[in-house]
């Protein structure tokens, strides 16, 4: 018994020690500050690991991490579970991503579909100019940055006749949260730009009462829809299309063929179908979110 | 019949009244136009802009108004012209930014031309309110420093509790536009107020002029 406790106490000793000669090589470093009209944009590197930070007076938000000595792999699971999107639409043409961060989940779609057409819609300039100076985003003929408010993109975009047959809404970041885009009229208005086989993947909230009205407010747009949520990750992703869900089966046919090209982005794809889920675990009674009724930002502290 | 002069009671209720629908409609304007211009901090800045200078030009137009015969049913008329000129911010919101929406590109002056036109009437006649109460309450020119004081204080009170009602609980409990009804319905009643006690304090003066003698035949 004493020998045991001498035994835990020295292995305790040894790992404190070894903390604390680790500690000054983890040591995070600021690297650069960017001023933006929105929010203080600040990039940390930790080692080998660089990272756009929102909002650092309230706590660390990781917006986006990469890896600058293995720049394909994704780093945050939210950013992996974009990929579970392919599952329902495997080869994308025309993509629309909402929120750039750092700009490492289209880095890598584009990666993955040199051929396709990428939009990419954000409303901070400064983010696109730390995305390019800090994390290797570069725009090309087939990948573009709109600055502009994803609702007037998306609203342009449906007056003009536009169709994307892959949107990806990744545009919560930080405590701030956008009211106008999570309202029933904005997602009619996304519904409105995407093609028959689109698929529209949405990174919500999986706290606070808010989770409830938002789930509710997908569903009358979209009906059903897979809830897609990692035991690791407080994100959870909205995935739905216009016509009715695929069956599982289907699903894990495609993320075996798809899985393979998926790995050196380090994206579980195998794992995914058996996490999207279409139960129902919301307050079905709460409120439509609308561009009449959205006081998100009072909603999410309940 | 002579117009009588308010109880100032009810100059600085109305003024309060003012101030609080101001801001109430000011709060919702960055709501009402997010689904078309965004939620950036551009179009806060376009609604403000237009709120101050509409606010300036009801200042200049109601302090004008007040040197030529000041009495209540001007008065009464600004509340109820501003809740009649505030219901298009309600009704015609979606076909006065569509346009503007497709003929301007950049959400910025998108944002500013639909608070021109949706905000600019309703915000300036209700500006004028605030300097035709100061000449309602004044009987002396001694006493304008301190009346235009107490009057600024209650309606940028009414201004403080309007932005912190709204923002806070209004969103929470109730649409937008039942909120705008709201103010609509509030102006019109202050409105109908101070005619209401115009009238009575008209009728008391009329009653009060007749002689005892004639009272009792």
């Amino acid at each position: 018994m004493k020998n045991k406790l001498r035994h835990l106490l020295g292995g305790a000793l040894i790992g404190g020690v070894a903390a604390l000669l680790q500690l000054p090589l983890i040591a995070a470093e600021t690297i650069h500050e960017e001023k933006s009209l929105y929010r203080d944009i600040n990039v940390v590197q930790t080692g080998s690991r660089r990272c756009l930070i929102f909002n650092v007076h309230r706590g660390d938000r990781n917006q986006t991490c990469v890896d600058v000595n293995n720049r394909d792999e994704l780093i945050f699971s939210y950013t992996k579970m974009s990929f579970a999107g392919l599952l329902m639409n495997p080869e994308p043409k025309k993509i629309l991503i909402a929120g750039l961060g750092g700009g490492t989940l289209p880095l890598a779609f584009n990666d993955l579909f040199p051929d396709a057409q990428i939009d990419i819609v954000e409303v901070d300039q400064a983010v696109v100019n730390v995305a390019k100076q800090f994390f290797f985003f570069e725009e090309n003929e087939n990948m573009t940055v709109a600055v502009n408010d994803a609702r007037v993109f998306v609203k342009r975009a449906g007056i003009l006749g536009e169709k994307y047959d892959f949107i990806i809404l990744d545009a919560f970041g930080g405590d701030y949260i956008p009211e106008h885009l999570l309202t029933r009229e904005f997602l009619e208005e996304v519904r409105q730009i995407m093609t028959e086989d689109a698929v529209l993947v949405a990174n919500t909230f999986s706290t606070s009462r808010f989770y409830d009205h938002e789930s509710v407010t997908y569903q009358r747009v979209f009906g059903e829809f897979f809830n897609f949520k990692l035991p690791a990750s407080g994100n959870r992703m909205i995935i739905t299309q216009l016509d009715p869900l695929p069956p599982r089966g289907s699903l894990i046919t495609r993320a075996q063929a798809l899985a393979p090209s998926l790995e050196k982005y380090g994206v579980p794809l195998l794992e995914y179908p058996n996490r999207l889920s279409t139960r129902v675990d919301w307050d079905m009674s709460r409120r439509v979110l609308t561009d009449q009724y959205a006081p998100a930002n009072l909603l999410q502290d309940d | 019949m002579n117009p009588v002069s308010l109880p100032k009671i009810v100059v600085i209720s109305v003024a309060f009244v003012s101030g609080f629908s101001i801001m109430t409609i000011e709060m919702l304007g960055a709501r009402i136009m997010a689904p078309y211009f965004g939620g950036s901090i551009s179009v806060w800045g376009s609604l403000i802009t237009v709120f101050m200078l509409a606010l300036s030009v009801g200042y200049l137009i109601g302090g004008r108004l007040s040197t030529r015969n000041p009495n209540p049913k001007t008065f009464a008329l600004f509340f109820i012209s501003a809740a009649i000129f505030s219901i298009p911010i309600i009704v015609f919101a979606d076909a006065i930014m569509r346009p503007i929406f497709l003929a301007i590109e950049d959400p910025r002056y998108g944002s500013l031309f639909a608070s021109i036109f949706l905000y600019f009437i309703p915000t300036s006649i209700l500006g004028m309110i605030s300097p035709y109460s100061v000449r309602l309450m004044v009987d002396s020119h001694e006493h304008s420093g301190h009346m235009a004081g107490q009057l600024f204080f209650v309606s940028t009170i009414g201004s403080a509790g309007g932005t912190l009602a709204t923002s806070f609980y209004f969103v929470l409990w109730f649409d937008v536009n039942q909120i705008l009804w709201g103010a609509v319905a509030v102006l019109l009643l202050a409105g109908s107020l101070i005619l209401f006690i115009n009238f009575l304090l008209q009728k008391n003066a009329a009653a009060s002029k007749v002689p005892a003698y004639e009272k009792q035949t």
